[in-house]
């Protein structure tokens, strides 16, 4: 069996509130296999956000092991991680993110431009138009909310992360944009990617391939979508 | 009516005159502004006070290039963007020009949640192919955030996280900077802060343009243009 993208194991994570420790996750657990789009459900609160941190190598957890690709990420210091997750997670957000004053290829070429990456435009070209957008001199005001989130969908992209993480990635799109979206979301799971998408939208977690949903930071129900 | 020329003084930052915009959407003409004739000094500190819909995110597009004008003449930066309606840069030379030149503040912070504060006042840097660590750390002590140059956009306050976005919009040294309803999304306490930040910097020496519908805010400013209805209606 192929290494799993993901494999998070009784992961916690803790926070001192006065005299209180708050356990925004407690006890998590969640493998993702290539090619495998998961949706993780849950009310505000329920430790999505949390959850996605501690696996997109924002947040360390408290406790709890997490290998993606088979490395552990939890033993890693700072700098490391920041490598790490350059190299193997992509994120896309409700929000997009993108930089105002920054064309639509300019946006995308932004994490190679980090990583002090060559042939920058030309990449950035073609994962623009791997998501279908052909406006690429076009500045983020001027395109519309699906437009703005394929952008943000190529950023994540253009350096062949093994891993996409997505927060509400249609929570401001209307239908046809969201349907777009998903479009491309199942081409990129077609060619082994793993997909984690945190959502409030019970319709966008069918279009998974499995229905994690977490309660109080750990996992209360899951399912297999038919 | 014949088109209005520039005078030709170099020294002014930006300078539109008779300038308009229309949106097409369909068949449906939106003049979003119309016949706006102001210009910018060096040194000065600007308010464009009007309600929503006013045109004042229009205006501000439009000095900072990221927009043209569909009518009358825009000078940014010394250089001709439009004369007689016509656009007289391309697309790669504004793309330069307000890279070079502006540095743009919105009520949306547009930090990037995956980085640190300096690493986000670094972008546009890394734009230009330039590596210029320590000033981005300069610019954040000189907000106030000296103290938070590794923490990420989700560890900080919305004040500090406006903070973040005001030092990356002056890392490349700008002109003119532009500021559109900066304090929208913080409380008063936080808005008196980023005011104050923004009095230093013009005492400095930058030149600023700030949108607001907030009149309180205005009234604090030396120069006010009112905009109602895409036209100036006081204070050009």
């Amino acid at each position: 069996m192929a290494t799993p993208i993901l494999e998070a194991i009784d992961v916690w994570r803790s926070y001192q509130r006065g005299s209180e420790t708050i356990h925004a996750l407690a006890g998590m657990h969640l493998t993702v296999q290539p090619g495998e789009m998961v949706g993780i459900v849950g009310r505000s609160g329920s430790g999505k956000t949390t959850f996605l941190n501690q696996v997109g190598c924002l947040d360390t957890p408290t406790k709890g092991t997490i290998s993606i690709c088979g490395t552990d990420v939890t033993a890693m210091l700072e700098k490391e991680l920041v490598a790490f997750r350059r190299d193997h997670i992509g994120f896309i957000f409700q929000l997009f993110y993108l930089i105002p004053t920054l064309t639509a290829v300019e946006n995308v070429e932004l994490p190679m431009t980090f990583a002090r990456e060559g042939n920058r435009r030309e990449r950035a070209l073609e994962a623009l138009a791997r998501v279908g957008l052909s406006e690429v001199r076009a500045l983020p005001h001027q395109l519309n909310g699906g437009d703005m989130q394929r952008v943000a969908i190529a950023r994540a992209l253009v350096r062949k992360p093994r891993l996409l993480l997505a927060d509400e990635p249609t929570g401001r799109l209307e239908h046809g944009s969201r349907v777009a979206i998903m479009d491309i979301f199942r081409s990129l799971r077609a060619e082994g990617m793993g997909i984690i998408i945190v959502t409030h939208d019970p319709t966008l977690a069918e279009e998974t391939d499995r229905i994690i949903e977490l309660r109080d930071g750990r996992v209360v129900d899951e399912r297999k979508v038919a | 009516m014949t088109e209005p020329a520039f005078d030709v003084q170099l020294s002014l930052v930006a300078e539109a005159a008779g300038m308009g915009k229309i949106y097409r959407r369909g068949a449906e003409e939106i003049h979003a502004l119309r016949e706006i004739s102001v210009a910018f000094a060096p040194g000065e500190f600007t308010c464009v006070l009007g309600p929503s819909g006013a045109g004042k995110t229009t205006l501000l597009n439009l000095l900072g290039v990221m927009d043209v004008p569909t009518s009358g003449a825009l000078r940014v930066a010394g250089t001709t963007i439009a004369d007689a309606g016509r656009v007289r840069l391309a697309e790669g030379g504004r793309d330069r020009l307000r890279r070079e030149n502006i540095g743009f503040i919105f009520t949306e912070f547009f930090l990037l949640p995956t980085l640190t504060a300096v690493e986000n006042v670094q972008l546009p840097l890394l734009w230009a192919e330039k590596d210029d660590h320590s000033y981005a750390v300069e610019l954040l002590e000189r907000v106030g955030l000296g103290h938070r140059l590794t923490h990420r956009p989700t560890e900080m306050s919305g004040g500090e996280m406006q903070r973040v976005a005001i030092a990356r919009a002056l890392i490349n040294r700008p002109r003119l900077l532009l500021a559109d309803e900066p304090t929208g999304n913080v409380d008063t306490k936080t808005r008196d802060g980023i005011f104050d930040l923004f009095r230093e910097l013009n005492a400095d020496g930058l030149t600023i343009v700030l949108a607001t519908h907030d009149g309180e805010l205005a009234a604090r400013i030396d120069r006010v243009i009112h905009l109602r209805e895409g036209r100036i209606v006081e204070g050009a």
